[in-house]
């Protein structure tokens, strides 16, 4: 009993207390600072510890935050412009339909501890990231065929590198490449991005100070970054964060909650709405045959008729408007609209439409009785959707569809489960009937989903892990990918990808929700700012970043 | 004092009244959804406002209270019962029974029933309705809720089994359930009635947390704890301080609870004087 009590008075407690931890009162300090060198520091918040500072092994956002700004690349991807741009690399040459790349690089550049670079090191970082035995992800992007990697330096400023396989994208991957020194004794602590890790104290915060080594300047002249650090604090709890950021102790939030959007956009502090994220939220069926769930309902989920009258008898508007206020749209496929390179433009969002629903579901033998809808066998159509404890938006999202499917006589249980169940359901019992999630799409080239829409990858999460394809459709998936990450010719990769997008329009095994817009908040005192819809969405451009706090005059 | 109890008693009973009679109080369904009205606030049509979805506060307050309030004090019984059973045995029998009983209440108390209740939660079938899971989740914090009050009412039945008015009631024949019926339980009870009042505000905060949790009640079936929930977006709140009423009630409610039981444990102690 006492156990209990003291559980429940620590959670009651925590609500509360969530208005009185954020520390201290707005900086004095950084006003007494303001203005007088450099570009100031710029704070802002990580969600959650940094697993790695090895580049090569990213997987999570907060060392992802960390590779961005320390890390030094070959090429950029403009996040306003989509377009790569060149940095460590002068110019590029692909050749062989994707399968070769040669880089000229800037000459005369330094790491942060003072090792030059040169090409050798670009092929030291190759063959570590293509190594199998590293595991890792951003390298699995490069790996398109059977063979080993090959690296060539040709001289102290151009490289070669070549592929057993054409790559498709392959420019625009090595956005993700920080670029390592083979010769540093501080290994991938020595950095060719804009800062570097100076100080760290676990779980608490980073502080990332500018290198004196970074090779770019501004049109005067002046060498960038302008910031002279950026600390990163480690903050799990976005209300508190969001409380810091009304404080002025951090000056930058990537991604606002909708309902603290509102808030701050009320209070008139400095949010902005970016435009509709590439990322997605979807309900699917689950369609594995060894699903320990009854046959009728696997009959019905892998029913086409059944999916797209789901899918037409949710009020997506709807949710865009009472879930998210309104900063989101209705999905029309696996590719947002924002991604105006690959979005398929003759698709639009499937309709609000419950007669066509329901006629739809009469064509597969299913029938209203009442206020039930029962299929052909008469057994009354209901189902479960789980999805992630603690998400709130997903949850009020299932709220909604629960009621919006009643009104065609389906009755949902709504199911909250903490992720590792979830996780386990999804990818190992399959014991499910359907689920909410979302994806982030960091990449925006169809190459990125390779996981998601082959068959028999582990991510093609209604019917996972297939030996050969389940239906027609999927196989013409399966042959239109590998297709696309095969081909050199951009134009046909766009056709490929669009009639994949088609076909998942049609057969609808994700049935995409919304698209959420890209919520941020920016402080008035960061100058330079250009928000993108795309990660990281208020730091991409950070080597233009200015903190001009106001001068005494200013605040009095 | 006599007010605060008479206070406190007008609160149960008006908490009992909004509960039984939530169907005629509540202005609309506790799942209807007013699309067109969320987060709308106070009105004649919602006197509360209503939720993110559009859903009317009062009444989801009535209905979250008619769960809370019904659950708790029969999940409160349950633990009650399986004390008075588990300690009451080991405080008449002693020696080996009691042993066994006590290894058993340790366990029961190092058991993280956090993580049991998540654990049991992930494995209960999905089909079934956010009454029964509801129910179940009461169950759960009735069956893990026993072991500290088993502790005190063994303790109690040792007490009395070493005095001598059992001791005469042996003497004069009275063994087994003759002696638990006649002289052990009615010295218990007040034990026992402490514990269950004790039990009932506990066992609503724990459903609490488990709704801030997200493992809670599922929707749309309304509870204090799913109610509570809303309070987490701290920065929203202040302007909206009618979405803290769930949590005033709730404090009302186990204040009530709380005066009540203080004055009952003032009686017993009088009495015993």
């Amino acid at each position: 009993m006492k156990r209990l009590s003291l559980y429940s008075s620590i959670v009651l407690l925590g609500c509360l207390t969530a208005l009185a931890q954020a520390p201290g009162p707005p900086e004095r300090a950084g006003v007494a600072r303001s203005g007088v060198e450099g570009g100031g520091e710029l704070r802002f918040c990580l969600r959650s510890e940094p697993k790695t500072f090895n580049p090569l092994l990213v997987e999570d956002e907060a060392s992802e935050t960390v590779r961005y700004l320390t890390g030094g690349v070959l090429v950029r991807v403009n996040r306003v412009t989509l377009k790569a741009q060149p940095e460590l690399a002068t110019d590029w040459k692909v050749s062989e339909g994707g399968k070769r790349i040669r880089f000229r690089l800037r000459e005369g550049l330094k790491y942060s501890d003072g090792t030059p670079f040169s090409a050798a090191d670009v092929a030291y970082t190759m063959q570590q990231l293509m190594d199998p035995a590293l595991h890792s992800s951003t390298g699995d992007a490069f790996r398109s065929g059977e063979g080993k990697l090959a690296t060539q330096v040709i001289s102290p400023n151009v490289v070669e590198i070549s592929f057993p396989a054409p790559v498709a994208n392959l420019v625009n991957l090595f956005d993700t490449v920080a670029i390592l020194s083979a010769k540093s004794p501080q290994k991938e602590m020595a950095v060719l991005g804009p800062f570097y890790v100076a100080e760290r104290k676990a779980g608490s915060f980073l502080i990332l100070k500018r290198n004196p080594y970074y090779w770019k300047k501004d049109a005067a002249g002046k060498q960038l970054p302008y910031l002279d650090s950026v600390r990163l604090d480690i903050e799990q709890n976005p209300e508190i964060e969001a409380m810091r950021f009304k404080r002025g102790e951090v000056h930058l939030i990537n991604t606002v909650s909708p309902a603290i959007f509102e808030k701050l956009s009320a209070d008139s502090i400095s949010v902005r709405d970016a435009g509709a994220s590439t990322d997605t939220e979807q309900l699917w069926f689950n369609q594995v045959p060894s699903a320990p769930i009854p046959a009728y309902k696997k009959a019905w989920f892998s029913s086409t008729n059944f999916r797209r009258a789901v899918s037409e008898a949710i009020n997506r508007a709807d949710l865009a408007r009472i879930v998210f206020r309104g900063h989101a749209v209705p999905a029309v496929g696996v590719v947002s609209p924002s991604n105006t390179a690959w979005f398929n433009t003759g698709l639009k969002p499937h309709p609000y439409d419950t007669a066509s629903a329901l006629h739809r579901l009469q064509q597969d033998g299913f029938r209203l009785q009442g206020d039930t809808l029962r299929d052909q066998s008469g057994n009354a159509v209901e189902f479960s959707i789980v999805t992630n404890a603690g998400n709130r938006a997903r949850e009020a999202m299932a709220t909604m569809i629960q009621q919006d499917l009643r009104k065609i006589g389906i009755r949902v249980n709504v199911v909250t489960l903490d992720f590792n169940s979830l996780l386990e359901r999804m990818t190992q019992s399959f014991n499910y009937e359907a689920c909410i999630l979302g994806f982030q799409n960091v990449d925006l080239d169809p190459n990125g989903q390779m996981a998601v829409w082959l068959s028999d990858s582990d991510n093609h999460q209604w019917n996972p892990r297939q030996k050969s394809p389940a239906t027609a459709w999927e196989a013409e998936i399966d042959k239109l990918m590998k297709a696309q990450a095969a081909s050199g010719d951009e134009h046909k990769r766009k056709q490929y990808w669009d009639r994949v997008q088609q076909i998942v329009w049609e057969q609808e095994p994700f049935i995409y929700l919304i698209n959420k817009d890209a919520l941020v908040a920016i402080s008035p005192v960061v100058k330079n700012a250009q928000p993108s819809a795309f990660r990281p969405q208020t730091f991409w451009n950070v080597d233009n970043l200015k903190v001009e706090l106001p001068t005494q005059a200013q605040v009095r | 004092m006599k007010t605060v109890r008479i206070i406190a008693i007008a609160v149960l009973l008006l908490t009992a009244g909004a509960v039984l009679f939530a169907n005629y109080l509540a202005p609309a369904g506790y799942e209807q959804q007013f699309r067109e009205l969320p987060q709308a606030g106070p009105s004649a049509h919602h006197p509360l406002g209503t939720d993110d979805l559009g859903r009317d506060r009062w009444a989801r307050l009535l209905y979250g209270m008619r769960v809370s309030l019904t659950l708790a004090p029969l999940a409160a019984l349950l633990t009650t019962f399986l004390a008075g059973l588990v300690g009451g045995l080991a405080g008449y029998f002693g020696g080996w029974t009691e042993r066994c009983s006590k290894l058993l209440i340790d366990f029961v108390l190092s058991i993280p029933w956090l993580f049991l209740l998540i654990t049991v939660r992930a494995v209960l079938p999905l089909n079934i309705s956010p009454q029964a899971s509801v129910t179940v989740t009461f169950i759960l914090l009735g069956l893990l809720g026993w072991a500290a009050s088993a502790r005190v009412i063994c303790s109690g039945a040792k007490d009395l089994m070493k005095s001598e008015f059992v001791w005469m009631a042996r003497a004069s024949g009275f063994s087994g359930m003759k002696l638990i019926r006649l002289h052990l339980l009615p010295n218990l009870r007040g034990a026992l009635l402490a514990q269950f009042w004790i039990s009932i505000p506990v066992f609503i905060i724990a459903e609490a947390n488990l709704g801030a949790l997200g493992l809670g009640v599922s929707e749309p079936l309304p509870s204090l704890g799913s109610l509570l929930r809303e309070l987490q977006d701290a920065l929203t709140l202040r302007p909206e301080p009618w979405r803290l009423l769930p949590l005033a009630v709730l404090i009302v409610v186990i204040s009530s609870f709380q005066v009540l039981l203080n004055k009952g444990l003032l009686n017993k102690q009088e009495v015993r004087a």
